[in-house]
């Protein structure tokens, strides 16, 4: 872990009070944590500077904002179900019965000087926090940053995912309002629609009948304690294996596998980075002290009946809200008596599986590669066109569930009707993510023939000259060795041949992974080679 | 632009040696490109303004100075604004002037600090880019003999791996010790038995149907052809369990012509003169299905859509509830208010596994 040439002569000076302080210090420090030996293993090390490495900053730093406002309204919140009749400051509500947490987080956002404030930088941040967590996953993927050696710390940012969606929910079903309860009583009639235990596990979530007087106490233990801790923990994880990996860079002029080319933690990227924290918070805050979120104080307090047409989840839950919308009718069966909830079931077995194959993508690009060599250069993604077209069809599926969610609305907003928008999202569910695969497919290997002619006859001027003999022709301008390092710097892979192995066999596995190299690198596009380049020169352009 | 351009001459593909030794990791289906192009290492550093002209560094010196002590102000205003501009009790704008004033003071006491800092390292800071070799994830071989060894040590002399009958008993004891806290969980819900509960609701024989939320009783007379009624069973706004009650129990109450009404055989007398009661709880995952469309009279529940035909005993004609929603037989007292006849026949609400037993 060493960094090259790090000091520049320096012009001796007395050394003024405040070096002298330092000097102390730091001297106390060491002779007591030996910490000089971290400060020089990672006080010089080398961060690659590109704006899509900054998602992951963006989130971790939404999260300590999170952090911080949420510990806030801790001192005033109160997780209890306890009823009680409203006296506060907002007065359409007076003398009406609510539970304490209800009554506490209005009091927070009406009687509490920074209340507002704080409950909307909460809100506010977790919302960045897990949109960012979804780009920063998209950014590793289309990279191929997931490859070895990162598969493990793609888990650990898995997790992470699902961790703060976890805390987005019991978030927002902490103040027991309309809206936070009818979440609950979704998610207790699809836990009812487990078959066998699915009644027994509702009975224990809610300690007894749903809504109960247990529900916000306890999601309060899971949101404010289990959940962050084991977030701090897994991030810790994610930043210690992203400290022993280092960052991934892109392709360059100089940039190998074996190196990392960027600006180093003291002082450029501590104090970039440093900045960046507070420009993310002093966003949130501004965003808060402008926009309201979450209007507790319009829903009301939870009460099973009332509703109202065109409430939505937290966005980030859409896409489970989706899927249960789009399930085909009747899809319910009974089995000797036992009833089956397939329109339940389907549900959580589709959002699952999508979920088990996201985690576990590197491998099976692993697999079907078979390369166990160490990958540190993120690819571009039309240098990968397979993957970038999965990875095109998964979103589109993602965003089929997520717009389902909003049938309602696309349906009184473009005035068509909520059959033909279910319906329209049912198909679409199905066919959008094949379309988006081939068209992605289409687009990359196009971009990889563009790039392959541009770094062989270089770029078209747009200007014309008139040769001597009369004829006129545009002039190519060639690209420089730098620009075209770029082009051409990225990995190649066929499609596996099938051996026999030393028993004179063919297994199955290897035929699968056939089968599988096969329909990612059937279509490549090498990579331009020096013996290219130059032949391509010779033909004088 | 690097001032190191040690490496600089390395593949895309990394060689690490030094941890591999002779035995390379295998590229699988790579495609090793014999004459590949070489890379061209690290063009020349540009040097900034800043670098040139030392009175355009002053400048930007200023100016990061300039937005600490934005930062400075903002947070001093946001604290001013906490105390001149409290909370009146009642008063919903001084609500948001709070909120505003002590919004944008904080942040401006942040951005001030964010934007600064960053300007500072964009125009001031070193602007060359630093070198860092990789050295491959994996231990050295001398390393992973050691690692290997400790291993080898604890086994031996610990025979762990010899004595079968220890380690065999300790993996048993593990698997069963955290059992005990799972047995813990159990009282998280009462003894009573879940399905019993949820097979009953407030509504019985002769038990009035009274308006949501005030809980006065309603008379059939009141009831027009077209009109819909958010009902709870009489008392339940004096149940300790409320909201549980509610829950199950609430019903909404319609009147349609009777001759639109397709009634079946056994619920012949479930209606009283074109007034029907139905489940208000979704069979979907349990929303309450509340907007009434007159004219066709379709219920559709907001969350997932599913649209029931009240002149069809509630059958599902959309969306992904399969059943429809439980009537409540209902009739009228001497006195002309509407009451249920009995609870309902079946589960209200979401189904669930033991629904039918
Ligand atoms: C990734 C982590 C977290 C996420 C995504 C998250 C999200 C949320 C959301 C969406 C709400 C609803 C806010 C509203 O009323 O509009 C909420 C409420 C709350 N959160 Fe968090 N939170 C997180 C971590 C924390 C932590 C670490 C704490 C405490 C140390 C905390 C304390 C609270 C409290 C006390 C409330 C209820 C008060 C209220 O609703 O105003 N949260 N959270
Ligand atoms: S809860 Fe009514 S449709 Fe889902």
């Amino acid at each position: 872990m060493s960094t090259t040439e790090t000091t520049r002569p320096e012009t001796a000076l007395e050394p003024t009070r405040g070096a002298r302080f330092t000097g102390w210090a730091g001297n106390y420090l060491d002779e007591r944590t030996s910490i000089s030996g971290l400060v020089k293993e990672l006080g010089r090390k080398i961060f690659p500077d590109h704006w899509s490495f900054m998602l992951g900053e963006v989130a971790l730093y939404s999260f300590i904002v999170i952090l911080l406002s949420g510990t806030f309204l801790t001192f005033f919140f109160q997780a209890s179900m306890a009823t009680q009749v409203y006296d506060g400051s907002w007065v359409p509500l007076k003398g009406i019965e609510m539970s304490a947490a209800m009554k506490s987080t209005l009091d927070i956002s009406f009687d509490i000087r920074g209340g507002l404030l704080m409950r909307q930088v909460h809100h506010w941040a977790a919302l960045l926090f897990i949109a960012s967590i979804g780009l920063h996953m998209l950014r590793i993927y289309f990279t191929g940053a997931f490859r070895k050696p990162r598969e493990i710390n793609w888990l650990i940012g898995f997790t992470l995912f699902i961790l703060a969606m976890l805390e987005g929910f019991t978030g927002y079903s902490l103040p027991d309002d309309l809206l936070s309860g009818n979440g609950l009583r979704i998610i207790d009639g699809m836990v009812k629609g487990i078959p066998i235990v699915g009644t027994w596990t509702s009975y224990l979530i809610f300690g007894g009948e749903f809504p109960g007087t247990d529900i916000v106490g306890r999601l309060y233990t899971v949101h404010i304690l289990l959940g962050p801790a084991i977030l701090v923990a897994a991030l810790g994880v994610h930043l210690l294996l992203l400290v022993i990996n280092k960052h991934t860079q892109f392709a360059g002029p100089g940039h190998t596998n074996d190196n990392v080319v960027g600006v180093p933690i003291m002082p450029v990227f501590a104090a970039k980075a440093g900045g960046f924290f507070f420009i993310i918070f002093g966003v949130i805050v501004l965003i808060a002290s402008f926009f309201t979120i979450n209007p507790i104080w319009v829903y009301g307090p939870y009460d099973p009946s009332p509703v109202s047409a065109g409430t939505q989840p937290d966005w980030y839950i859409g896409f489970a809200d989706g899927a249960l919308r789009l399930v085909p009718p009747g899809w319910e069966l009974e089995l000797g008596g036992y009833t089956l909830s397939l329109n339940i079931l389907l549900v959580l077995i589709v959002v699952g599986v999508f979920l088990v194959v996201v985690a576990l993508y590197p491998f099976i690009e692993g697999w079907i590669t078979g390369d166990q060599r160490e990958h540190h250069i993120a690819d571009r993604p039309r240098n990968a066109p397979v993957r970038t077209a999965i990875g095109a069809a998964g979103v589109t599926f993602y965003a089929m569930l997520w717009a389902a969610a909003s049938s309602d609305l696309i349906a009184t907003h473009f005035r068509l009707t909520i059959e033909g928008v279910i319906h329209g999202c049912q198909v679409l569910l199905i066919v959008g993510p094949i379309i988006a695969y081939f068209v992605t497919k289409r687009v990359c290997v196009g971009l990889q023939k563009k790039d392959r002619e541009i770094a062989m006859h270089g770029y078209e001027s747009g200007r014309i000259v008139r040769l001597p003999g009369g004829e006129y022709i545009e002039v190519h301008e060639q690209l420089d060795d730098y620009e075209r390092w770029k082009l051409v710097s990225f990995e190649d892979y066929k499609p596996l041949m099938i051996r026999p192995d030393k028993k004179g066999r063919i297994t199955v596995n290897q035929r699968l992974r056939a089968a599988a190299s096969s329909w990612f690198f059937e279509d490549r596009i090498a990579p331009v080679s020096r013996g290219e380049i130059e032949s391509s020169h010779d033909g004088g352009h | 632009m690097a001032k190191d351009h040690d490496g600089a001459e390395g593949s895309i593909v990394g060689t690490t040696v030094e941890k591999y030794g002779d035995n390379p990791p295998t590229a699988g289906i790579a495609v090793v490109v014999a004459d590949q192009i070489p890379n061209p290492g690290f063009p020349p550093f540009r040097p900034r303004v800043t670098d040139l002209y030392p009175e355009k560094a002053r400048q930007q010196e200023r100016r990061v100075s300039a937005l600490f002590v934005i930062s400075i102000i903002g947070s001093v205003f946001a604290i001013a604004a906490y105390i001149a501009f409290p909370i009146v009790p009642g008063d919903i704008g001084s609500v948001r002037i709070n909120n505003l004033l002590l919004g944008v003071g904080i942040t401006l006491g942040l951005l001030g600090i964010g934007f600064g800092a960053v300007h500072w390292s964009k125009t001031l800071m070193d602007g060359h880019d630093l070198v860092e070799q990789r050295h491959g994830t994996r231990g050295t071989a001398a390393t992973r003999e050691k690692a290997v060894e400790v291993f080898t040590l604890g086994n031996k002399e610990s025979g762990f791996g010899r004595r079968t009958l220890i380690r065999r008993t300790l993996i048993g004891a593990l698997v069963v010790s955290p059992l005990p806290a799972v047995v813990l969980f159990r009282d998280l819900a009462p003894i009573t038995d879940p399905v019993e509960l949820l097979r009953h609701t407030l509504w019985d024989k002769g038990v009035r149907l009274t308006r949501d939320p005030s809980g006065t009783p309603i008379k059939a007379s009141e009831v027009t052809i077209g009109s819909a009624f958010h009902v709870i069973p009489e008392g339940l706004n004096d149940h300790e369990d409320k909201l549980e009650q509610k829950a199950k129990a609430a019903v909404l109450l319609m009147r349609l012509k009777p001759e639109d009404l397709h009634v079946s055989a056994d619920r012949a007398d479930w209606n009283y003169d074109g007034i029907v009661a139905y489940s208000k709880i979704c069979t979907h995952v349990g929303c309450p299905v509340a907007l009434y469309e007159q004219q066709t009279h379709h219920l559709l529940c907001p969350c997932h859509q599913s649209q029931f035909d009240i002149t069809q005993e509630a059958k599902v004609i959309f969306g992904p509830a399969k059943r429809p929603l439980p009537q409540l037989p209902i009739t009228i007292d001497a006195d002309g208010y509407l009451i249920a006849r009995s609870d309902f026949t079946e589960p209200v609400g979401p189904s669930f596994w033991e629904r039918k037993l």
